[in-house]
């Protein structure tokens, strides 16, 4: 399935959240896959990962693509990468959503990311766009959260608020 | 969070969460989901109560759960739609989580994100360009990349990065919109925000990889991007980008990607790059996984281009430094990088080539997996004996799903750079003894062929063999080869004095044990006991006191289970009853074989593996040519005038007992023939005869056909005018030395008088050399009681020319 997108120099194929139970907690997909071949995609690298000793590598094989995870507390974060991608920068992508998170959320842990999946995805959203990094730099991604959150706060109407 | 609750009587989503998640069982899940989807149906269709987006929000942490959540499909559309930021901001989420470009729902949201592309807050049109660049269909991008290309040139940073990396997606769904972003691409390349010059590269990327043409037109763009380098590597410390001490380290990598793709197969290009990356190659801060993340990218782009070879030789350098790193991730990625260039760049990769065989050791798979490729590519003449070293280690600890690799390319090296027999013989006995049941099914004969290609090495070889068998009966194939040997070369084990090892005595009785322990016991597989049978009784040719302890081992297996056990049993019985004058003959030490011979395939050609009988009921003609010893086949080669011409009994002589089939039981007294029994005489070719001999009554008469270029069939016919009956006529047949010869069985081997019946034979011949075909028959008979013998010389065959063509 991932064979057939001749021309996706994604940097990331997709992004999934899993605890060591193998419940999934948050799953970005930037290319598009029918339900069924994202939950096959989900059981086999779940599978893989999770079947990793600890000392290990953080980059194994799948199919045509290289996977990259790491793991933070309780919760694996888990990539797929096109084989010429980086992925040495990959980890650094990984670390960098884990520090915007942390930042949110203030020590975040496993069940802020349940109880408030949406923030996660907002923020992953601010970070990341197609697969690309989209903002580099951590403080822009902190304001943007910070502004959108505001403006989802106040009861106003849209039309009665000045633009930004 | 969601402090405010709805006048709706639904749980608030957290509530929801908490409900879910303490569920005892997955039975009691499903229930309180089924529950709560109901609420969420039921406030779907009521009007909107300000509770909505909680709603929705619900049904996507039940569809993460792996629910289905079809039906808020059209509750994203109406969100989206809605003026309300937090309810747009939900829907289009949902949007993205639930609705792909397949969906007819998607297409409905078109007009919504067309017209929060141009609202007037920034964070509703982040929104639609983020939905957009998420699961944007083809239409949808067509219908609004002019908007994009808006966005690109007139808005702030916040959005020109946006609308960047959604022109990215939108140019790899349609590949023309292209065209329309190269101005604003080119553009943004003067920006200083981060964000945008980051997406301005990406995008670049993607439209010079799409479009060569582009790619030319964005090459005047290096000496910029050389510039930003230049000030992103070698400027202060930036607090807001700063990662450890690099300076925003992914947009660096993005533009050494760039740059990599902007000077690959140009000169020009390349050489306006290459002090930049000599300097980041030597400035990056190697001691944290960030500065290698740049460094590595930077490696990649130098060998990617057309680089000086000094920069090369710095790059291939990094390698090997990564691959002392201690991190495993970092010597991971520097063997898969070495492994890509180990073909043009050898002699850089071998330099490193300690290092690599070290990470064998290592101690993760993966790891592991990269040094083997790598160390394999590695072996060359003049390393073979201390990587072989290495290698045969690594494969007795390596993980069971590298054996079967790691033993092939053993073998293929050894093959390739073998310094001398004797230690390609025991390289190759020292993986079957490691990985024996990990190799592939040609490695018995493969192995095979080569010991008896080292005739010095004989003694010794079946020496080793057998010790190897003594501890270890467990890996088929080491065990049949030890079999085969000990078989052949049994004479030369009982000996005892061996050069090359430690003399041992070994007895007869010793020799025999070893392979009845290996007949009876319950590891050895069919073929193998087939092995140790056969082997058993060449032994027979080859010891002189227990010969009578042979003979017993074979009558037994005569009865049993094993159908293809049995019959060759049965055959060595009556090799032992009827035709023991033909044993020693038939049991002789084989030739030499050939590698690729005809003889030399699937093991069948050392006579051992019989795995299909032959169906045919045409026997092969073997048997008649060695009715004598061999001293006599020799005379026939006199005959011939010396050296030149050799009589080809074909390349395996045990081919002759699997020939034989199992009519023999019942059978009483009778011949060789009987035993052949019920086989059609050959057709008599239309094919133009020839007299080739008459005399005494007794004509031979000869036809030929070509089968190829350099295949023939002669089919030979005998037939008796006399008055008395003549009996065990045969017909042997002698052919240059060039020339492969093979006898088919005959239909007969009586002649009655007046012609009433004839004999006929075929003689397939192959002449490869296309030297000129020449044949000596020898005719014998017995008439009324005395034997008879005499022999003639075809020189010219019917249906070829002078030359024999």
């Amino acid at each position: 399935m991932f064979t057939e997108r001749m021309y996706q120099h994604n940097l990331m194929r997709f992004l999934l959240l899993f605890s060591r139970q193998g419940k999934l907690r948050l799953q970005k997909w930037f290319t598009p896959l029918t339900d069924r071949e994202k939950k096959k995609v989900i059981r086999d690298v779940m599978a893989l990962v999770l079947a990793r000793p600890p000392r290990s590598c953080n980059f194994l094989h799948w199919r045509d693509i290289k996977v990259v995870y790491k793991r933070y507390a309780s919760l694996y974060f888990c990539t797929g990468l096109e084989d010429q991608d980086n992925e040495l920068l990959t980890l650094e992508v990984l670390h960098r959503y884990v520090e915007l998170l942390d930042k949110y959320f203030g020590n975040v842990c496993e069940l802020d990311i349940i109880f408030n999946f949406e923030k996660a995805y907002y923020i992953l959203d601010e970070f990341l766009m197609g697969g690309e990094v989209l903002e580099t730099s951590k403080v822009a991604v902190s304001v943007s959260m910070e502004n959108a959150d505001t403006l989802q706060e106040t009861m106003e109407e849209y039309m009665n608020r000045p633009a930004f | 969070m969601h402090t405010h609750t709805a006048m709706s009587p639904s749980v608030p989503l957290q509530e929801m969460i908490r409900a879910i998640r303490s569920a005892r069982t997955q039975c009691e899940e499903r229930g309180v989901i089924q529950r709560e989807c109901a609420a969420i149906r039921a406030q779907f269709r009521q009007a909107d109560n300000g509770g909505r987006s909680h709603n929705l929000a619900k049904l996507l942490y039940v569809h993460m759960l792996g629910y289905p959540a079809h039906f808020g499909q059209m509750e994203c559309v109406r969100m989206i739609a809605s003026p309300r930021y937090s309810e747009k901001r939900v829907g289009y989420l949902g949007a993205m989580m639930l609705l792909d470009e397949k969906q007819d729902a998607s297409l409905l949201i078109t007009n919504s994100i067309k017209n929060d592309l141009s609202h007037s807050n920034q964070y509703v049109q982040s929104l639609a360009l983020c939905t957009l660049a998420c699961m944007g269909s083809a239409e949808m991008c067509r219908d609004l990349a002019p908007e994009i290309d808006r966005l690109l040139r007139a808005s702030n940073s916040y959005i020109k990065k946006k609308a960047a990396l959604c022109a990215v997606h939108i140019v790899r769904k349609v590949h023309e919109l292209g065209e329309l972003f190269v101005p604003a691409a080119r553009s943004l390349l003067s920006e200083k925000n981060h964000g945008v010059l980051h997406g301005a590269v990406v995008l670049i990327i993607e439209l010079c990889e799409q479009n060569p043409e582009t790619l030319e037109r964005f090459r005047k763009t290096v000496p910029d991007l050389v510039q930003i380098m230049k000030g992103l590597v070698l400027s202060g410390y930036s607090p807001e980008h700063d990662v450890a001490g690099i300076s925003d380290p992914f947009l660096q990598v993005r533009i050494l990607r760039l740059l990599r793709i902007l000077g690959r197969n140009n000169e020009g290009a390349s050489d306006s790059m290459n002090d930049l990356l000599a300097q980041v190659a030597t400035n990056t801060d190697s001691t944290k996984t960030v500065g290698n993340a740049v460094l590595y990218e930077t490696v990649l782009t130098v060998l990617d281009i057309k680089s000086e070879s000094g920069l090369r030789v710095l790059a291939v350098n990094i390698l090997g430094r990564f691959l002392l790193n201690n991190d495993r991730n970092i010597r991971y990625i520097a063997m898969t990088s070495l492994q890509k260039i180990v073909g043009t760049d050898h002699n850089a990769v071998q330099r490193h080539r300690g290092t690599i065989v070290d990470c064998l050791k290592d101690q993760d798979a993966s790891v592991k997996r990269r040094a083997l490729e790598l160390s394999l590519a590695l072996v060359s003449a003049s390393n073979i004996r201390s990587m072989m070293k290495e290698l045969l280690l690594f494969l007795s600890s390596c993980p069971p799903e590298l054996r079967a690799h790691a033993a092939s390319g053993i073998f293929n090296a050894a093959e390739r750079y073998a310094p001398s027999q004797r230690w390609h013989i025991d390289t190759m006995l020292h993986v079957l003894i490691t990985a024996g049941g990990d190799v592939r099914d040609e490695t018995v004969p493969n192995l095979i062929q080569l010991i008896t290609n080292a005739s010095e090495l004989h003694c010794y070889t079946v020496h080793k063999l057998y010790r190897a068998l003594l501890l270890d009966i467990s890996q088929q194939s080491l065990v049949q080869v030890a079999c085969w040997c000990i078989g052949e070369y049994g004479d030369l084990l009982l000996k005892g004095d061996c050069q090359e090892t430690e003399p041992v005595q070994v007895t007869e009785d010793d020799a025999l044990d070893a392979l009845e322990t290996v007949l009876q016991s319950h590891m050895s597989s069919p073929a193998t006991r087939g092995f140790a049978l056969t082997a058993t009784m060449k032994l027979s040719t080859r010891i002189t006191d227990n010969v009578d302890r042979i003979r017993s081992i074979v009558s037994i297996y005569g009865s049993c289970i094993d159908v293809e056990l049995q019959q060759r049993a049965v055959e060595y019985n009556a090799l032992f009853r009827k035709y023991d004058h033909m044993r020693a003959a038939v049991l002789e030490r084989m030739p030499v074989i050939e590698k690729n011979s005809p003889g030399h395939t699937n093991g069948e050609s050392t006579g051992e593996a019989v795995k299909d009988v032959p169906t045919a009921k045409m026997k092969q003609g073997e048997p008649l040519l060695l009715q004598q010893p061999a001293n006599q086949v020799c005379d026939l080669l006199d005959l011939l005038g010396g050296s030149e011409e050799t009589l080809q009994p074909g390349p395996a002589v045990d081919c002759l007992v699997s020939g034989l089939s199992v009519h023999a039981a019942g059978t009483a007294g009778g011949d060789l023939l009987d035993l052949l029994g019920g086989f059609e005489p050959a057709e008599l070719s239309p094919a133009p005869q020839v007299l080739a001999y008459d005399k005494g009554g007794v004509t031979l008469t000869l036809s030929c056909e070509k089968q190829s270029d350099t295949g023939l069939t002669v089919t030979l016919t005998a037939s008796n005018s006399s008055d008395s009956d003549l009996s065990s006529f045969t017909l042997q047949a002698a052919v240059p030395k060039s020339v492969q010869l093979h006898m088919k069985a005959p239909s007969g081997d009586s002649l009655p008088a007046r012609g009433t019946a004839k004999v006929t034979q075929m003689v397939v011949l192959n002449n490869p050399n296309k030297v000129n075909l020449k044949m000596r028959v020898r005719v014998s008979y017995t008439r009324q009681g005395s034997p008879f013998q005499d022999t003639v010389q075809i020189d010219s065959f019917p249906g070829l020319d002078a030359a024999g063509q």
